[in-house]
């Protein structure tokens, strides 16, 4: 079972809708004890940083995601929930992230329109097999004020370039984040989120 | 390169689709879930569905063509018509939407736009403006009024001074749409995407007056939207999407094809 983290926040229904269309079981889970039956975790969002993380940490949340990440769970963390996965963000004043990856979460220059929002293209930077079948340069739908500077050059799978590159698919292991939302992106999205729920 | 989007839009009247000319509907214009398919199958970026009952009956009838649509499709969906409540855009974000588009109530209790961005984030938050031209001399600059209630009435508001208070409240995006342009295929109002363009930082989406690719073309470049919405010109197909597409990438615009 895919779990579809449930924290009180973002558009949960589309994720899973997603993983069940390609013939996978997923359930939005909101009890932090089920991810012992669960095989994979994903953490959407599309809420605000301090929001989302408040409520992850009352729930319990940052332990049973980092107890699952160490179990060699695939964990995938999808617009915020990549965000989340960072050591701290500066949105709305200084956050706190997870801490899953080293580096940060920054706002977006005023050289472009802010939020970006749309479709924009991927350059991918290391081979995982999170992108088998992926082509370089695939369009995926984008919507973030906010963008992740990671500490590690590794852990930086593939950028986009809104004005300039930045990190759009991060990870190390089986542990990834996406900056764009794989459930809106038609057939490159679903193949993503396909190839993540094949991950033993 | 972030792509410019073109979305079609669907104007849903009893479970229908039907064409706005200046603002009224007047003809049948097809099984929205079916449209929302072909569009979805031809590219299109987003879709937009518009409730123009604006009625309780009328908002089930959407969400529920939403939830029937969004099993199949995978590209981002807008709900917008009638939305008076904070309730009414957790309800339409819970039931499948990605985006709530705030016309009118945004005028009558402004707070909507703070409490939704605040609780679901700026991103799923667009403000959307009826904008009519107020005639002035020659030497004045441009002026556009705010109309509510599906264009019908006047409200004083300067169009220009609102989009600032809606990005200053939380909007993440702006639909601009024109009244003396909709339904009138004689193109967007360029200008009034231009002058909102240089005053807030968010994606504009245009809408309103598309009557050909030429259209499209120059409000994506000159006029400086993010994106452009149409109804009539994909619903009866006159043009399809990717020939709106290949005709913008042939200018060099980016799209996605």
């Amino acid at each position: 079972m895919i779990a579809v983290i449930d924290y009180g926040m973002g558009n949960l229904r589309s994720v899973q809708k997603a993983f069940e269309f390609l013939g996978f079981t997923a359930e939005i889970v909101a009890e932090p004890e089920r991810v012992s039956g669960a095989t994979h975790l994903v953490l959407p969002g599309d809420a605000a940083f301090g929001d989302a993380m408040r409520n992850l940490c009352a729930a319990g949340w940052d332990q049973a995601i980092a107890e699952g990440i160490a179990a060699g769970k695939p964990f995938l963390g999808i617009c915020v929930g990549l965000q989340l996965m960072f050591g701290q963000s500066e949105e709305l004043g200084h956050h706190r992230g997870l801490g899953i990856l080293p580096g940060q979460c920054v706002r977006f220059p005023r050289t472009e329109r802010v939020p970006q929002i749309g479709w924009n293209q991927i350059a991918i930077k290391r081979e995982v097999p999170l992108l088998t079948g992926v082509p370089e340069g695939s369009f995926f739908y984008f919507v973030h004020s906010y963008y992740v500077k990671t500490e590690n050059e590794d852990d930086c799978i593939a950028t986009t370039d809104y004005g300039f590159d930045y990190t759009s698919i991060a990870g190390s292991g089986r542990v990834f984040g996406v900056q764009f939302h794989p459930e809106k992106s038609q057939a490159h999205g679903l193949r993503l989120l396909d190839n993540f729920a094949r991950m033993r | 390169m972030l792509a410019k989007r073109i979305i079609p839009c669907l104007d849903v009247k009893d479970g229908r689709n039907v064409r706005g000319v200046r603002f009224s509907a007047d003809r049948d214009a097809g099984d929205p879930v079916e449209l929302a398919a072909r569009y979805d199958a031809e590219g299109a970026d987003e879709l937009v569905f518009y409730d123009i009952t604006a009625s309780a009956e009328g908002r089930a009838i959407v969400m529920d063509l939403v939830r029937q649509v969004s099993e199949e499709v995978f590209i981002p969906l807008t709900v917008g018509g009638g939305i008076r409540t904070f309730e009414d855009v957790r309800y339409i974000l819970k039931n499948g939407a990605d985006k709530v588009s705030i016309n009118s109530a945004h005028v009558h209790t402004p707070e909507i736009i703070n409490q939704s961005a605040e609780s679901f984030g700026a991103q799923c938050i667009v403000g959307a403006i009826d904008a009519l031209r107020r005639s002035g001399a020659e030497d004045e600059p441009p002026a556009w009024e705010i109309y509510i209630n599906g264009g019908r009435q006047a409200t004083g508001i300067d169009a220009l001074e609102w989009v600032e208070e809606l990005v200053g409240r939380g909007a993440g995006e702006l639909v601009l749409n024109s009244i003396d342009a909709d339904g009138t295929r004689e193109g967007y109002d360029l200008e009034l995407n231009q002058e909102v363009a240089r005053r807030v930082e968010v994606p504009i989406v245009a809408s309103g007056g598309a009557g050909n690719l030429d259209h499209i073309y120059e409000v994506l470049t000159e006029g400086k939207a993010s994106a452009a919405l149409a109804a009539s010109i994909f619903h009866f197909e006159h043009y399809s999407i990717p020939e709106v597409k290949s005709f913008l990438e042939e200018r060099g615009v980016v799209v996605r094809q």
